[in-house]
């Protein structure tokens, strides 16, 4: 029988649900929703009398102090108040709900034996709307109907229970006599995502064989081959012009690695992160990956499991890393856009911004691993498509960062329960999303348990600390066909699918292989060790099951119940992908620079710019965050007087014991590829590196990691400004000395709305990753003592193309902003030295709006004026206007403040670079800059520079 | 058992356990970290030990309510046992949700009046999870790790910590009985409304204590300035500051060494 629980806040206690929900659906326009109670709901099906079911629920579901509850039988739903409006929101069947495994613990611990929860949600609407128009935005408002089942009124609810009992069928396909048609449409019907060319050789390796493919066959082969899994843009050719490019990766990014040929580098672009040394006892990861068309559809679920894959690529590096701290980077389109702005199909960009915020909040905070360092850039090219980056960084001993399968282990999936979630996240991933995505790829979206994952980690080093395993890798895209199918590449593997363990029954044996459900990891051990494997899995209440071992036969041989369903050569699995050739051609339209009046006075120039979503304070998702657990904050995202600037990058230690530590930053800015693809990578990856080296980063141990996010490289211009950027790549990684140790890309972010194709402008996101020697030694942006001196290092020249200063005008400009990198090495190795002497008191990197930007948040941020010269800043001979030294974005260039009596050596320190005092730290708490011919262009006061700042994003 | 020995908790979601073992040991405990499901195996476990810190986190997901599952699972299997260790001089400490543990287990404010709950920490008033740097004033010396009166920093970061009475006359008695040990305030001591006080607390109260003075929650995270570098303003203010996390970890060591051993 199942019993129902309505839980709701005792008269006179805040009902903060009801609250929040009243707000969310007066934003989305249900303007008379005056208020809101929210009511929990629990389903439980278990043999209890009214008594203890009574007792259940005083006991299990409420906080007697803030909460009541009411109790009746699931078929017979409570009455809906006249004088409201009732919505119920459950998660569809299937979709993950951690607070149902919570449940059935928390009643076994009381002694209440239950067999199923559910949970749900009961919204009570108050004041004067229309049904249909509350049903309406419900969706929007209340829920995701992509992951949610929403109803308008009450429901009675007959059963809980999901699944039905499965009955083993083989499935094949008749590959042998198909022509081009039949096998494109077999394709389609199965939503493998493989181009004519890729099927076609797969049936010629079936003919070879002299049988047909079995399903699960078609389905390992397309989430191996897939985009996602084997980048064939990257590793394919590229004809460009008369040249002909093999392996794009391999030629740039990587052979700038291999040239480097840093000691320090212990594995790059080989494990599921790259590994660089950090003490004499342990090693450092880092990974960024993307979590795109996940996070399009429901981001607070994309951006939940995006994180939670990049903590298990992490735990999976080596012989498992424990993560020390997570970045994200988001682009949406513009929060304040309006909704006839937004394609039909897409979620707003201020809702996918929040959910996308909640989902890494809640996934980072309850694994407890600080989410440190990350920025947001809006343009409205990403509007239907946003991009969800999310990083981590671990740490592991220096003799466990090495992997290595052995024939005879056995296969050991650990971790949360196989459902039928994700089925397809690969190939889904590696196609563009259209307006009807939601409905076709709702199974491919899944919402995280971050709980599990943690009990994974918890237990996994444990694990790896008592050498339980040889050899570990992640269930990420493409599940267990991806996972085993790596492992086992040089060895072979035998699965028999129907040992792993199922959330509920039905799964065909094909669908266990592919689902992406999340929170499992794979494991090979050693036979001797597996028992001692289990136990220790099973002292710590995680799952652990033997599904099958790894064999030396070189084939991949799935099972159901003994009958085999599949038998796949790995070679072919791995190496006969064809390989892909597409042309690449670059011609960007020319940039026109504009003709802009010069003025007396920039203020209201620079208050603008404060107050762009690009560059205004980002504190309402940074203290969501839980940035400090773990105890090694050193230098905090937020920094300053009064906790609330911006700082340039991050720094923990990942050892309380010592003070080495890591300085984590990131560059970014897709607004230069508009003009210039090169130059636009070039840009960012000088931004990483500047702001590590502005916290105290040693530029000569820093490691880089590239993502890539494009267009489709179906479009030569696409293909080519990629070509482009990769190249930069190579040069700005020789030539600053900072190793690319990972990377990733993700292509076809685009989205078609009938005839009409939304690309996203071309975004390089580049993480920087650098070792600190003493963290004592760091420094932080916000300017600290009146009068101080103030530096400007590196060149200003006329590069406003691309700049946020032109964007305000509406201008695109066509001076983009170049990297000099010779001088820009010697600049940031003159500029590390000085802040690790000691010298230098605040410091702040030069990025979008310029120096006077940069100006404004070092006086903000330390509470204190500042007066500057613009006649005394370092610029190149073709500057001749005030606004292009107020807000060109040159390259290497830094804000410094130094004590007068340090100005001497830190001037010597900064010998042979561009660098000059061009002002001082003033009492007065304003921003005073005479211009060129030494009459005011900005005197504005400290608080309204900061309220400008901080106002936009005060959600 | 001549030294001074700690033991922090572990259990599904409880995430704080490494620092706060690091915290102890560089107050001069010897700690262990043991997860829950050992104790529960074997709770003579507990007699080795002279500090049972309940750690930040979220255990179980803070599913059912922040708190609820694993204050129920230590109610339901090491009730007596706890109450017994507080009886033999020792001392409990929980920290952000482990506060919300011991309060739902029964253990803050009295382990030993039973009776339903009187206390509760319930979602902040700004409906957010939020990690921000506070001022809390010591203003009790009823506990024992906490004496003197000043104000010290502390960060918290939860989305449910404004601690809610079932009656005023609860905070009232707390009060007199000296049971409030630290409120939030703003920069000069004094009454603090938001952000000062991050959730909307009754009365700015921040941690409290058991009738004993030996049981102690609270929702900052002292583990989280056990070193100058982890103050927000260490740049600013200098390297030699005091990390006033470490006064908790001091007294509660001090207190065992002068009592127990």
């Amino acid at each position: 029988m199942i019993w129902r629980f309505d839980v709701r806040a005792r008269p006179g206690v805040d009902d903060s649900a009801g609250r929040r929900a009243a707000a969310a659906l007066r934003d989305a326009g249900l303007a008379g929703a005056r208020e809101v109670a929210a009511v929990r709901i629990y389903l439980v099906e278990a043999d209890w009398d009214d008594a203890t079911a009574r007792r259940a629920g005083a006991g299990l579901f409420i906080d007697p102090v803030l909460e009541d509850f009411t109790l009746g039988r699931a078929e017979e739903p409570p009455r809906v108040p006249p004088d409201a409006g009732v919505l119920l929101v459950f998660k569809k069947p299937g979709v993950m709900d951690p607070v149902e495994e919570s449940a059935l613990k928390a009643a076994a611990d009381l002694g209440f034996p239950t067999r199923r929860v559910r949970t749900g949600t009961r919204f009570e609407v108050r004041g004067r709307f229309e049904p249909g128009a509350l049903r309406a935005l419900a969706g929007k408002a209340l829920a995701n109907e992509a992951v949610d089942e929403v109803s308008l009124g009450e429901r009675s609810f007959e059963s809980i229970a999901l699944g039905h009992p499965y009955r083993f069928r083989l499935l094949g396909y008749d590959f042998l006599n198909a022509g081009d048609d039949d096998l494109a449409e077999i394709g389609r019907k199965l939503g493998l995502s493989l181009t004519a060319k890729e099927l076609r050789r797969i049936q010629e390796h079936f003919r070879g064989a002299g049988r047909n493919p079995t399903d699960v066959e078609l389905e390992t082969l397309a989430q191996t081959w897939s985009e996602h899994c084997k980048h064939k843009t990257f590793t394919g050719d590229i004809v460009y012009g008369g040249e002909l490019v093999q392996n794009l990766l391999k030629s740039t990014i990587m052979k700038a690695t291999r040239d480097l040929a840093r000691p320090w580098c212990v594995s790059v672009f080989k494990d599921n992160a790259g590994i660089i040394e950090f003490d004499d006892k342990h090693n450092v990861c880092f990974k960024v990956e993307t979590h795109n068309h996940p996070s399009a559809i429901d981001p607070y679920g994309g951006a939940n499991t995006g994180l939670g894959g990049v903590i298990r690529d992490v735990l999976g590096c080596g012989l498992g890393a424990r993560p020390v701290c997570s970045t994200d980077v988001f682009c949406v389109g513009s929060p304040d856009a309006a909704e006839d702005a937004v394609p039909p199909g897409v979620i707003h960009p201020r809702r996918i911004l929040s959910g996308v915020v909640a989902g890494v909040r809640d996934y980072g905070n309850r694994m407890g691993i600080p989410t440190v360092n990350g920025a947001v850039l809006c343009d409205p090219r990403y509007v239907a498509n946003p991009l969800v980056f999310c990083g981590t960084v671990g740490i592991l001993p220096k003799g466990k960062s090495v992997k290595e399968v052995m024939a005879g282990d056995a296969i050991v999936l650990v971790g949360g329960r196989t459902g039928r979630d994700g089925i397809h996240g690969a190939t889904f991933s590696s196609a563009e999303l259209h307006d009807k995505s939601e409905e076709v790829s709702g199974g491919a979206v899944q919402i995280g348990n971050a709980i599990m994952e943690k009990r994974v980690l918890d237990t996994i080093l444990q694990a790896r600390d008592r050498d339980l395993f040889t050899s570990i890798t992640d269930c990420g895209a493409g599940g267990l066909s991806s996972a085993v199918g790596e492992m086992g590449a040089n060895t072979g593997a035998e699965v028999d699918l129907e040992k792993v363990p199922l959330k509920y029954e039905g799964l065909t044996y094909s669908e266990i292989w592919i689902s992406e459900a999340q929170e499992r990891m794979v494991l090979a051990v050693p036979p001797a060790r597996v028992a001692e494997l289990l136990k220790l899995f099973a002292s710590e209440n995680v799952e652990a099951t033997a599904i099958g071992r790894f064999t030396d036969d070189g084939d991949l041989h799935l099972r159901y119940e003994g009958k085999s369903v599949g038998n796949l050569d790995m070679e072919f699995l791995h190496e006969g992908l064809p390989r892909w050739s597409r042309t690449a051609s670059y011609s960007p339209k020319p940039g026109r620079e504009p003709l802009l009046p010069e003025k007396k006075g920039y203020g209201a120039d620079l208050h603008a710019i404060l107050s762009s979503w690009n560059v205004c304070s980002k504190e309402w998702i940074v203290r969501q965050y839980d940035h400090e657990v773990q105890g090694g904050s050193v230098i905090k995202p937020l920094v300053g007087a009064g906790n609330d600037g911006p700082g340039d990058a991050a720094v923990v230690r990942p050892v309380l014991r010592h003070y080495k530590g890591l300085a984590i930053g990131c560059g970014i800015n897709p607004r230069y590829s508009d003009l210039s693809a090169y130059d636009m990578a070039a840009c960012a990856i000088d931004e990483a590196v500047r702001n590590v080296v502005a916290v105290g980063g040693d530029p000569a141990r820093t490691a880089l990691l590239d993502n890539f996010c494009w267009g489709s490289p179906e479009d030569p211009e696409n293909l080519g400004a990629l070509l482009h950027a990769a190249r930069a790549c190579h040069d700005m990684a020789l030539a600053y000395g900072t190793p690319f140790i990972s990377g990733k890309d993700s292509l076809n972010n685009e989205f078609r709305v009938g005839d009409r194709r939304i690309v996203i402008p071309h975004t390089l996101l580049i993480s920087a990753l650098s070792i600190v020697e003493d963290v004592r030694r760091c420094t932080t942006m916000d300017a600290k003592g009146v009068g101080d001196l103030i530096y400007v290092v590196g060149t200003t020249k006329n590069e406003l193309g691309g700049s946020h200063y032109y964007l305000l005008h509406g201008e695109l400009g066509a001076n983009v902003p170049k990297v000099d990198a010779v001088r820009g090495r010697r600049l940031f190795e003159a500029m590390a030295s000085a802040v690790r002497a000691g010298v230098v008191r605040a410091c702040h990197d030069l990025s979008e709006g310029g120096l006077a930007t940069a100006a404004a948040e070092m006086a903000f941020a330390g509470d204190l004026g500042i007066g500057l010269e613009l006649a005394r800043v370092p610029c190149s001979i073709e500057v001749d206007r005030d606004d292009q030294v107020l807000f060109s974005e040159s390259a290497t260039r830094f804000l410094v403040e130094v004590r007068e009596k340090d100005a001497d050596r830190f001037e010597r320190m900064l010998a042979g670079v561009a660098c000059a005092a061009v002002g001082e730290v003033l009492h007065d708490k304003r921003l005073v800059v005479k211009g060129r011919s030494g009459k005011v262009v900005v005197d504005e006061k400290i608080a309204d520079l900061h309220e400008s700042w901080k106002k936009p994003m005060r959600w | 058992m001549s030294f001074p020995r700690a033991l922090v908790l572990r259990a599904a979601g409880i995430n704080c356990e490494q620092e706060t073992k690091t915290a102890c040991e560089r107050a001069g405990f010897w700690a262990d970290v043991h997860h829950v499901n050992r104790l529960v195996e074997r709770t003579e476990l507990l007699h080795n030990y002279h500090l049972l810190v309940v750690p930040g986190g979220f255990s179980y997901g803070d599913d059912l309510g922040a708190g609820k599952i694993l204050g129920n699972e230590i109610a339901a299997r090491l009730g007596e046992e706890l109450r017994g260790f507080v009886r033999d001089g020792k001392l409990v400490l929980g920290i952000c949700n482990g506060f919300q543990v011991l309060v739902r287990a029964g253990l803050l404010p009295d382990p030993f009046s039973p009776g339903p709950n009187r206390v509760a920490l319930a979602a902040n008033d700004s409906g957010r999870y939020e990690d921000r740097w506070v001022y809390l004033k010591i203003c009790s010396p009823k506990s024992e790790f906490l004496k003197e009166e000043e104000v010290i920093q502390l960060p918290v970061a939860h989305g449910e910590g404004k601690f809610v009475c079932r009656s005023p006359e609860v905070l009232t008695k707390l009060e007199a009985g000296g049971q409030v040990v630290l409120r939030y305030v703003d920069r000069d001591g004094g009454e603090a409304g938001y952000p000062w006080n991050p959730n909307g607390s009754a009365g700015g109260v921040a941690g409290i204590c058991d009738p004993t003075g030996r049981v102690f929650g609270l929702m900052p995270h002292p583990e989280r300035f056990q070193d100058a570098v982890n103050h927000p303003q260490w740049v600013r203010k200098g390297k030699d500051l005091r990390p006033d996390g470490l006064l908790v970890f001091r007294n509660a060591c001090e207190y065992v060494k002068g009592r127990l051993i």
